[in-house]
């Protein structure tokens, strides 16, 4: 078993050869599961988010006037403000485990592309991201009798996007800001700029999904999440080497 | 002894920035006629609008420095970047507090979500987290290329913000010189937009080379411990 999963890539990963797509992705899968696999043992994050996010759910719920304002107004709000948040904690620790015994440089040393480390890294950051909103929904839906009934799909859809565009900026910034000295405070710092086009169109796109509005309205919407996800995750891997020493 | 010479010598630059601002305003206040319904509030237009435009002038020189950095590691592209991210973040500041002074009497509030309000607070935050980044980083190198690649992405991030704010409704007055057609602007008052504007670019100039000289003042004291370091 374990032969299997080194064998392939030394085979098709190495230092010197150049970069060919499918062996970064393939060292890019196992670099995320090597952290899944961490984050299933301890599930000390994914567990901690979840319930950060069901307690933000509950503490927005009585932060506003119920007879004012309706519940399923607010909703789409609070859920993208929640998501961002929780999504940060799971940033946090993503390179912030690689810290321990000097593991970032057994990561470095081991014959994989420096891209290949930070789309591994994010492959693992978008799961634990999509983990937690695939809880925090329901929850949502409980809580603020929102009827997901027809939607959740395109829903889930228009979440995973914006998991993709949080993780490709959230994961670079937490490689740079576990070696600095503000550690957790310069990540939501650094990243929450980043996400303000991705939560305004996230949540406008909910909303409007929600009150059964037609989809050409949501579509602007939409494109800035579409071209926000491409140019951030292109640039971010791109930017990632210069973030490691030479 | 030759430090404290240095200490006590006048940058003249910034002397002459100075009186340049001064001169313009001057100019502002005597010599230019009171706009029709707004009256003498939007004299606070000469201030507001170079120092918008100064602002993203400095911005995307540390966009083109941070790129020039990743690409020939020269430490006096990040030097630059660094300064001008510095002054740029003042005239933002400036923006974000004449704003607010002329939008309470013409607007009727302090602060309105209105689209290029939201987009150049965002910008002083992206630029306020750059220096951030900065001071929390020691070793110049590592501190460098993280800042380089803040800078790039913070001005890939601009139209992006600048898209999602405007899907949201705009009060802000579209520009009235910067348009492809002519300025619809009176001469008179053009004329002293300009005035104003190049004293204001002048400022970022000198402002900027009088932090960049910090910035290499630092470097070599940076160096100078770096090695008596070494020694002990």
């Amino acid at each position: 078993m374990r032969d299997a999963i080194i064998g392939p890539r030394a085979a098709s990963v190495s230092a010197n050869e150049p970069t060919n797509l499918p062996g970064v992705l393939h060292a890019a899968w196992l670099i995320a599961r090597k952290d899944l696999a961490i984050e299933f043992r301890t599930r000390t994050a994914f567990f901690s988010s979840i319930v950060f996010a069901l307690l933000g759910l509950t503490i927005f719920y009585f932060a506003w006037d119920p007879t004012a304002v309706a519940a399923i107004d607010i909703a789409p709000g609070v859920l993208w403000v929640i998501f961002t948040f929780s999504g940060l904690l799971g940033l946090q620790r993503s390179f912030g485990v690689e810290q321990a015994d000097g593991a970032m440089d057994a990561l470095l040393a081991a014959p994989v592309d420096r891209e290949a480390i930070y789309l591994g890294k994010a492959l693992a950051n978008v799961l634990f991201v999509a983990g937690v909103q695939a809880i925090a929904l329901p929850a949502l839906a409980l809580f603020y009798s929102v009827p997901l009934g027809g939607v959740w799909l395109p829903l889930a859809g228009i979440a995973l996007l914006a998991a993709v565009g949080i993780v490709a900026v959230g994961t670079l910034f937490s490689a740079m800001a576990v070696n600095t000295r503000l550690a957790e405070l310069l990540l939501p710092m650094l990243s929450l700029p980043f996400f303000l086009p991705i939560v305004t169109a996230a949540a406008q796109t909910t909303a409007r999904l929600v009150a059964g509005r037609p989809a050409a309205e949501a579509w602007p919407w939409l494109r800035i999440l579409l071209g926000f996800d491409l140019v951030f995750v292109v640039a971010c891997a791109v930017a990632f080497p210069y973030t490691l020493d030479e | 002894m030759t430090d404290r010479t240095a200490r006590a010598r006048t940058d003249w630059w910034l002397v002459a920035a100075a009186l340049a601002v001064v001169a313009a305003y001057a100019r502002v206040i005597w010599f230019t006629p009171a706009e029709a319904t707004q009256g003498l509030v939007q004299k606070i237009y000469y201030l507001h609008l170079p120092a918008a435009l100064n602002a993203y002038i400095a911005f995307a020189v540390v966009a083109v420095t941070s790129v020039v950095y990743l690409w020939l590691k020269d430490p006096r592209a990040d030097r630059l970047a660094e300064s001008s991210a510095e002054v740029g973040l003042l005239f933002t500041t400036v923006v974000l507090t004449t704003g607010p002074i002329w939008g309470k009497p013409v607007w009727g509030t302090w602060w309105t979500w209105d689209a290029r309000l939201t987009l150049t607070l965002f910008l002083w935050f992206i630029y306020a987290g750059y220096l951030v980044l900065r001071g929390a980083v020691t070793e110049p190198g590592m501190r460098a290329r993280y800042s380089a690649v803040l800078g790039i992405l913070g001005a890939l991030l601009i139209p992006f913000i600048h898209m999602s704010v405007y899907l949201f409704r705009t009060l802000h007055p579209m520009p009235i010189v910067l348009k492809p057609d002519r300025p619809s602007l009176p001469p008179e008052m053009l004329q002293t937009l300009m005035l104003s504007f190049a004293a204001f670019f002048f400022t970022y100039v000198v402002l900027t080379r009088a932090r960049f000289g910090l910035a290499v003042e630092r470097a070599k004291l940076a160096m100078r411990e770096g090695s008596s370091d070494g020694e002990r």
